[in-house]
Order: structure tokens, then sequence, then C-alpha cells
């Protein structure tokens, strides 16, 4: 069977393992662990922002992460914490808590560098107009901040649908389901479908971040992004940050 | 925990640690060999800089273990061919260092480049004399976060069956062992921590003008 055959056959989009409700699940393992890592990130990526504390400690540990190995990560906590969760959940939990704890630096960095990013300028002016902090946060500050921190989520969607489909090792649903089976019956073909519905997951996705990045940040800002030429180096940096490199 | 399993197999752990270098180290220079030309050309042509960051953009999408196991379907490799791995990494290291190129190659002072213009620097030789030079800094940079996020990706390559360091987490799963689990991440650690020292010192004596700035 040829990977054409593997993705025009009827048999696979239909039924409890089938690819529309792999893709859901896929889907819901992302938005779960987006919305908690949000909830967790944007606060105290705002707090960072705001009064600069701990700013240290989160740009050294952003750049250790990396080093760490996703799927060794993956493997040492769900091995540590499978023991102590029990019953249906047991492949589920592990995987999300692993998958939120990823998905948090590249929001946490997006959030407190975009709000330190807002032209002083403008921070300026707004106290001039007689704008409180909290004003000045809410209605000068954040909206600077949108572009970065839409940014740090796109980081950490890529980087969720990413792991989740290597945590089908694991046991977990989803598309990675295809890419392991695939390999335990030397079915190539499952392999390689599996591989590219999770590449045109991942693009499709990237596409909506896109889209989101045009609608949602002011026209003012956008007009804008002819980058100075006085500091190449920040501004390559923090690209990258957001980009955040573990595939 | 259970030490003896290391000394156990301290030899596995050697060769898997021997093949993790090379995996990592080779897709790294040719992606960077790769990605001069275009990030110079992404830097000169406006309509060429939209194209190339875009599709590195895109490119930089897509999942590695879902790319390890495309490129046999487009290449016609054998799934288990570590070729694979190498041109999945390369591809990602373009990708990344491509934008870090342009970038740097646009941080080289206007007057520097005027200067080496009116010196009778053209094209390539001011590319290689003048600019890259310059913009070895910038480059050194994108260059360390590509290198030890290359470490962290190569371990993805164990889900296929491709041995490095990577195949001590599936090892560590089959035998629900956490040993050569914690081995196998301190050692990618340590592995990315190398890398990005030997990288410092190489951008330490690629920009020895830079050392002068420091106030003594």
């Amino acid at each position: 069977m040829t990977l054409f055959e593997w993705l025009t056959d009827p048999a696979n989009w239909t039924g409890s393992r089938g690819i529309p409700v792999q893709v859901g699940f896929h889907l819901l393992y992302t938005v779960i662990s987006l919305a908690i890592a949000s909830a967790i990130a944007i606060p105290l990526g705002i707090f960072i922002g705001f009064t600069g504390k701990g700013e240290a400690i989160v740009a050294g540990s952003a750049n250790a992460l990396r080093s760490l190995p996703t799927l060794g990560l993956l493997i040492l906590l769900f091995l540590v914490l499978a023991p102590v969760i029990a019953g249906q959940l047991v492949f589920v939990v592990p995987t999300i808590i692993v998958l939120v704890l990823l998905a948090i630096p590249p929001i946490l960095t997006g959030t407190y560098t975009g709000i330190q990013s807002a032209d002083e300028a403008a921070v300026d002016a707004a106290r001039g107009m007689g704008y409180t902090r909290t004003q000045i946060l809410w209605r000068v500050q954040m909206p600077c901040a949108l572009p970065l921190l839409i940014s740090g989520l796109r980081g950490s969607t890529l980087q969720v649908v990413s792991t989740a489909t290597v945590a089908a090792y694991l046991g977990l649903q989803g598309l990675g389901r295809y890419i392991i089976d695939g390999r335990a019956q030397a079915d190539f073909a499952q392999m390689a479908g599996g591989a590219l519905l999770v590449a045109l997951l991942a693009l499709a996705l990237e596409l909506l971040f896109s889209v989101l990045g045009k609608v949602l940040v002011s026209p003012g800002l956008r007009r804008t992004t002819r980058r100075r030429r006085t500091a190449p180096t920040d501004t390559a940096t923090a690209a990258l940050t957001t980009l955040t490199a573990a595939r | 925990m259970n030490i003896d399993w290391i000394w156990a197999n301290l030899q596995p752990i050697g060769a898997l640690f021997l093949n993790h270098i090379w995996l990592t180290v080779v897709p790294t220079v040719i992606g960077l060999v790769i990605a001069i030309p275009l990030g110079w050309w992404a830097h000169r042509s406006r309509r060429g800089g939209v194209v190339i960051i875009g599709a590195a953009g895109l490119l930089y999408t897509i999942p590695s273990l879902a790319l390890f196991i495309l490129l046999p379907a487009i290449l016609g490799t054998r799934i288990l061919d570590p070729l694979n791995i190498v041109i999945a990494l390369t591809v990602y290291t373009v990708a990344l260092l491509v934008r870090v190129v342009s970038d740097g190659l646009g941080s080289v002072p206007h007057d520097t480049v005027a200067a080496a213009e009116a010196m009778g620097y053209r094209g390539w030789q001011r590319l290689l004399l003048v600019e890259l030079p310059v913009a070895v800094p910038v480059i050194i940079a994108g260059l360390r976060v590509a290198i030890v996020s290359n470490v962290s990706i190569v371990t993805m390559a164990a889900l296929i069956g491709i041995p490095q360091l990577g195949t001590l987490f599936t090892q560590g799963f089959q035998l629900r062992l956490i040993v050569p689990l914690i081995t196998g991440i301190v050692l990618c650690v340590v592995l990315a921590v190398i890398f990005d020292q030997v990288l410092i010192r190489i951008g330490h004596v690629a920009s020895p003008w830079r050392r002068r700035d420091v106030p003594a």
C-alpha cells in the first residue's frame, strides 16, 4: 500500500480510530495544554514585564530549557507520574502536564519581552496624558506586547503539536498513533500518512496564527515594523527566543 | 536509583554518545554553509528575503518526527538510514540560520560597507572579507541556538530506531527504569553546554576587535 492509497482509503476516515477522530484528539490535547499554560504564563509574564522582577531567572532558564531533550523529559515525567495516577487517565494526565510545562516558556518570554518592547515614547506620552500605571499597562503596553505574545503562543502551539505526536509512544491518542503503530507493524504507508497529517496540522495552525496576528494587532503597530538599525542583535535574539527551537 | 546500570552499560552508552555527536555536528555545519549564501540573497533582494524567510519559517513548523518519516518518502532512502536525520536537521538549521545570517548582514554598519566599497571590495569578496566577519557575533548567537536545539531534536530519532542518546530514553521506557533516562538527559545537556562553549570561543577568536570594547 502506498501513502496515497492509505490516505484515500475510506476505512481510515471512519470509526473510532479514524483520521477525523485522531485529528480531534490531537487538537483537544493542544487546546487543553495551551489554555492551562496561558493561564499560568500570561499573568506571570505581565508581572515580570511590568515589575522587571525575576527577569534574569526566566531568561536564563529559558536558554537552559532548550537543551533539555523533550523526549527524555516526557518519558521521565511519565515514569515518575504514572504510578501516582490510576485508571483511565494514566496516559493522558502525565502527558498533559509535560505539554503544559513545555508550552509555558515561549508564552512567558513572549509576554514579558512584549511588554518591555513597548515604545518608551508611547509610555511617556500616556503618562503625560495622565494615565495611571494600570491604564498604561492595559491600554498601551499590552496592545504593544500583542505581536510578541502571539508569536510566543505560536511557538508553544507548534511545540505542543510536535510533542503530542511523540507522546503516542507512551500510549496517547492523536495523529502520532499512526506513526508509532505504523512503525510497530512495519507499515510505511501508515507512518508516512500520519507524518503528513501532522505536518499539515502544524502548517494549518501556523497559518491560523499569522491570520490572528493580522486581525488582532493594532494597525499602528504594524506600520512601524520597519526595524531601526540600532540593536540588530537584540531583534535577532528576540526572534529566536520566541521561535523556541525544540521541535 | 541503580547506578550499577551505568557501569554495566558504559560501552554502549559511549557508542550512543559518539553517534549523537556526529548526528548533531554534521547537519549544523552543512546547514551553516547552505544558510550563508541564502541569507545573503535574502539580505540583498527584498523579494528574495520575503520568499526565503517565509519558506524557512514554514519548514521550521514541521515537527521533527514527521520530517524524519516524510524524507524517506521524498528521497527514496530507507527509513532506518541515518541520512534522513542528517538531512532533516540540516533543513532545520538552514531554516533557522537564513534569518540570522540575513539579520547579521543587516547589522553591518552602513559606513563599513561604504568604506569597503570605496576600497574596491565587490560582491563575494566584500561578503567574505568584510560583511561576514563583521556579522560574526550575530551569526554565532544563532548558531548556538541551532546546535543546542539540534542536540535535543536528534533524540527524537530513537522513536524510529536510529541509535543515539535518545535510545536511552526508549530503553528506559521499555525497562521502566529511571536511570537510563536521567543518564541520557544529563549527557544531552552536557553535550549542549560543550557545543555552546566551543561556539562562544570560536566567536571570541573570530571577532578580535570586540574584545577591545570591554572596559578594562
